[in-house]
């Protein structure tokens, strides 16, 4: 069989780190080929080495048999090779097509040829079945949307071999099941891929071979007809790994939070939340289930002060805090590890140590009489690094902005759980985590509960909400409609209530509460 | 190669392949480039006269690189340092002809009447930036414009229809027999003293105090910040104000130092947009700032006696002082040549 692409061992340094140390990897024509390791293993500088982004110290890349030096991404554009990045790069108030065109722009008489790239990108878009409306402007898109438009930018430089960085993360599982449909299509075009993901069942689905690193070395390609979800959590993490977090027994004792009939509206002045009552007490784990765009968001921004409460009423450990500031409320014992962690969750030029003081800059011990002792915060940071398991290429100095995304979100959960607080709201903290990362959250977030914490999560795995919650309330347009508990319930029945469809109106009632 | 190696090598480099260049456009001009140079060289350092002026040449643009530099290190593009130095400029200056205090207190009042001016100036872009997501470019822009004709008009109310402000009162001034009988009776000033103070205060804010770690949190990731429960609007208007003080102050040189009035003027002073490349120059940090501002205003001053010393023209020396300014404002170009040439020598 011939190889469409061989990356050969490959090396790849950042000052005195190695990033990537002797990897192999072959592509096949025609295959999905997943490529596989625990976060920062060194997967996206592979690829950026294959995209011509990044530069290795040695090794050769081969690209139909034949040698070459993939100096930048035009280098790579007309070798065939696109790639989807995990963080897209779209242009907000550009359209479909001005986006997909910019770069390559189709020029006439040096004027751009808007129709006809137009009509070229809408006829891709039905070939592939992505569905995508050439003229739409991007920030209009949902982020499933987006990422077609991605995966039509490389369609439309004629691209035949695909790179995507974790596709999935970001979707929801609709629109993973449709992502899916996508590659098998592009496959039957006589597309080759290469697809990076964490999600074992992904991989296991689609893909036909996995190349597995480990901590920037390569440990081996197999057969994924040959393999199955724990041989290859074995081999990336190098031990055993535990899918179903062992938990005892919750023991809820007082009400932390309390939420009762609140309103709130969305940027638009659309009421996204409505009427919706839930309470979390200390020592249990509350899920929240439900699909996408159902008032998550704004509920989370209400409760943590960044949203204003339209209607309701919110109180913390017994205080009303419906319409205080973001950080009264985080002294009085709030956590937040947020959804969005690039536009939240972190200052990405700042140093990772920098990023853990965040919270507690203002505080003694770190600060006092209005200067910080950057020795303290480097202290600090040092601990968290080390209990979380943060990999970064330069300790606690290293620019957030080089963390891999999985290490970015450990750094959050780390200074988010290092606070203690009362409450902690956990946000899609899983996202974009590997297997044995998933493990190690988990883990923490009952360990708060065991310690007589309250913790809400937000999750749109129904996996993960029902592993580690001991309540789950599901929420569909704007209000609570059940609140069912993991072992009395199952995968299709949460699924039917997440579609707005009440088991009481069935008869079938659960068990839960009414608040 | 090693990293501080580097950082030496990279702005020598720079400035001998700025001097060459323009010494290739001197040559190629029908000028000899070594009589420009050593007229540029005696023009900086000839004698204390002129390393006296020289210094007196670099102290506002300290201030004006500060004032650029402080508010892009905040997320901010402060054009306008060149409206809030003219204000600057006219408030000490009128404070220090309209008062007769004890120096102790006139001197001092004086300077603070600048910061303060030069800060409500930069205040208004602030604000609006702040309040109204109005971009700070376009209004400190308007506003250079608005304070060249203010500062005009009030110096007209000033000094009853004259053309410029009575000269300070002596006990206002930053002049100093010392420094004006060690350097053959140049302005030097104590101004200098006071950039270098600037220069510390700069650095103090922005890396050791919580209120710098805020300000620039806020200006890398404003949601970050509303996230951690920073007060956004407050950040980014003290970041406008204190970027406005430094600019003031450097206004502060001229009217109490260099010049002991204000005359008005015909166009702006150049200081404040001057500002910027110093800025660039020092990478925006405060003693990168000390640094550019130190080869900025020696060149611009030492140029001076290029026409008259050697026969260059002001066009030519104009040029020739950009080439170099320009070579060392790129010199990452030259770092990262450094870079893979001493990686490849690793490698091997
Ligand atoms: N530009 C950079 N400068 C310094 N270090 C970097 C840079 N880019 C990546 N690294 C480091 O290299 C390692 C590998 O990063 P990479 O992004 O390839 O990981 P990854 O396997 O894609 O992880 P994830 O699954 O979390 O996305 C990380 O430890 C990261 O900190
Ligand atoms: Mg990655």
């Amino acid at each position: 069989m011939e190889y469409v692409i061989e990356m050969l061992g490959i090396r790849k340094q950042f000052g005195d780190f190695v990033a990537n140390d002797n990897i192999t990897l072959q592509l096949k024509k025609g295959e999905i080929h997943a490529l596989l390791g625990e976060n920062g293993a060194g997967k996206s500088t592979l690829m950026n080495v294959l995209f011509g982004l990044y530069q290795p110290e040695a090794g050769t890349i081969k690209v139909h048999g034949k040698e070459v030096k993939i100096t930048d991404p035009n280098v790579a554009n007309k070798l065939g090779i696109g790639m989807v990045h995990q963080h897209f790069m779209l242009v907000e108030n550009f359209t479909v097509t001005e986006n997909i065109i910019l770069g390559a722009e189709p020029t006439k008489m040096a004027t751009i040829n808007i129709k006809d790239a137009s009509k070229k990108v809408q006829e891709l878009s039905e070939k592939y079945g992505l569905n995508v409306d050439a003229n739409a402007k991007i920030e209009d898109i949902s982020v499933g949307m987006q990422q077609r438009v991605e995966i039509l930018k490389t369609l439309y430089r004629g691209a035949d071999i695909l790179i995507f960085d974790e596709p999935t993360a970001s979707l929801t599982p609709q629109e993973i099941t449709e992502l899916i449909q996508i590659m098998k299509r592009l496959i039957e075009e006589g597309k080759s891929i290469i697809l990076i993901t964490h999600k074992l069942k992904e991989i296991m689905d689609v893909s036909d071979r996995v190349t597995v690193i480990r901590k920037g070395k390569g440990i081996g390609t197999v057969i994924t007809a040959e393999t199955n979800p724990n041989q290859l959590a074995e081999l990336m993490v190098g031990r055993q790994v535990v899918f179903k977090t062992e938990k005892k027994e919750a023991q809820p004792k007082d009400v932390v939070l309390q939420i009762d009939k609140l309103v709130v509206a969305d940027n638009r002045g659309i009421d996204k939340v409505k009427g919706l009552n839930l309470s979390v007490r200390a020592g249990e784990i509350v899920g929240i289930a439900g699909i996408d765009g159902n008032g998550q968001s704004e509920l989370i921004e209400a409760i943590t002060g960044l949203r204003k409460v339209k209607e309701g009423k919110i109180t913390l450990n017994g205080q009303d805090i419906t319409g205080l500031k973001t950080r009264k409320i985080t002294e009085s014992g709030l956590g937040h590890i947020p959804q969005d962690r690039h536009k939240h969750g972190l200052v990405l030029d700042f140093p990772i140590g920098h990023n853990i003081a965040l919270q507690t800059y203002y505080q003694a011990p770190i600060s006092k009489n209005g200067v910080i002792n950057y020795k303290k915060v480097s202290e600090i940071a040092r601990k968290i690094i080390e209990e979380y398991d943060v990999r970064t290429g330069h300790g606690e100095s290293s620019i957030a902005r080089s963390l891999s995304g999985g290490n970015q979100q450990k750094a959050i959960i780390g200074r988010e759980i290092n606070r203690n607080p009362d409450l902690l709201i956990a946000a899609l903290p899983t996202r974009g985590l590997d297997v044995g990362a998933i493990e190690f959250i988990h883990k923490r977030l009952i360990e708060q509960r065991d310690k007589g914490k309250a913790v809400l999560l937000i999750s749109f795995e129904l996996d993960e909400v029902m592993n580690v919650s001991d309540r789950i309330a599901v929420i569909y347009d704007g209000s609570i409609i059940d609140t069912v508990f993991p072992n009395e319930t199952n995968e299709q029945e949460l699924g039917l209530l997440m579609a707005g469809q009440s088991l009481q109106e069935n008869g079938n009632k659960v068990g839960g509460e009414n608040e | 190669m090693n990293k501080r190696l580097i950082n030496i090598l990279v702005p020598l480099i720079s400035i001998v392949l700025g001097l060459i260049i323009g010494a290739i456009v001197m040559a190629a001009s029908g000028f000899n480039p070594i009589d420009g140079y050593a007229a540029l060289w005696n023009g900086i350092f000839m004698d204390s006269y002129t390393l006296g002026e020289t210094v007196r040449q670099i102290t506002p643009y300290v201030f004006s690189g500060l004032a650029v530099a402080f508010a892009f290190r905040t997320g901010l593009f402060n054009i306008g340092v060149e409206g809030q130095l003219i204000m600057g400029w006219l408030a000490a200056a009128y404070v220090g002809q309209a008062f007769e205090l004890p120096a102790i207190i006139h001197l001092p009042l004086a300077l603070i009447a600048a910061a303060v001016a030069g800060a409500l100036w930069a205040f208004i872009p602030g604000l609006l930036k702040a309040k109204l997501q109005v971009h700070e470019v376009i209004v400190t822009i308007m506003l250079n414009y608005t304070a060249l004709h203010v500062a005009n008009a009030l110096i007209d109310v000033i000094s009853g229809g004259g053309e410029r402000t009575e000269k300070i009162h002596a006990t206002a001034s930053l002049r100093s027999e010392f420094f004006q009988s060690i350097t053959d009776y140049s302005r030097l000033h104590w101004g200098f003293v006071l950039a270098l103070i600037a220069v510390m205060v700069m650095w103090f804010i922005l890396e050791k105090t919580t209120r710098g770690y805020e300000l620039k949190a806020v200006g890398f990731n404003k949601h970050a910040s509303q996230y951690a429960g920073m007060n956004v609007s407050k950040n980014i208007i003290l970041a406008m104000v204190i970027s406005g003080a430094f600019a003031g102050l450097g206004g502060a040189m001229e009217a109490l130092g260099t010049f002991e009035n204000m005359t008005k003027l015909h166009a702006s002073t150049g200081i404040g947009f001057d500002g910027i490349a110093v800025a660039l120059l020092g990478a925006n940090q405060p003693f990168g700032v000390l640094l550019g501002a130190i080869l900025f205003g020696s060149l611009k001053y030492g140029g001076l006696n290029m026409p008259s010393e050697a026969g260059v023209p002001t066009e030519i020396v104009s040029i020739v002082i950009a080439l170099i300014i320009f070579f060392v404002a790129s010199g990452y170009v030259i770092r990262l040549a450094l870079e893979r040439l001493s990686k490849r020598k690793e490698v091997k």
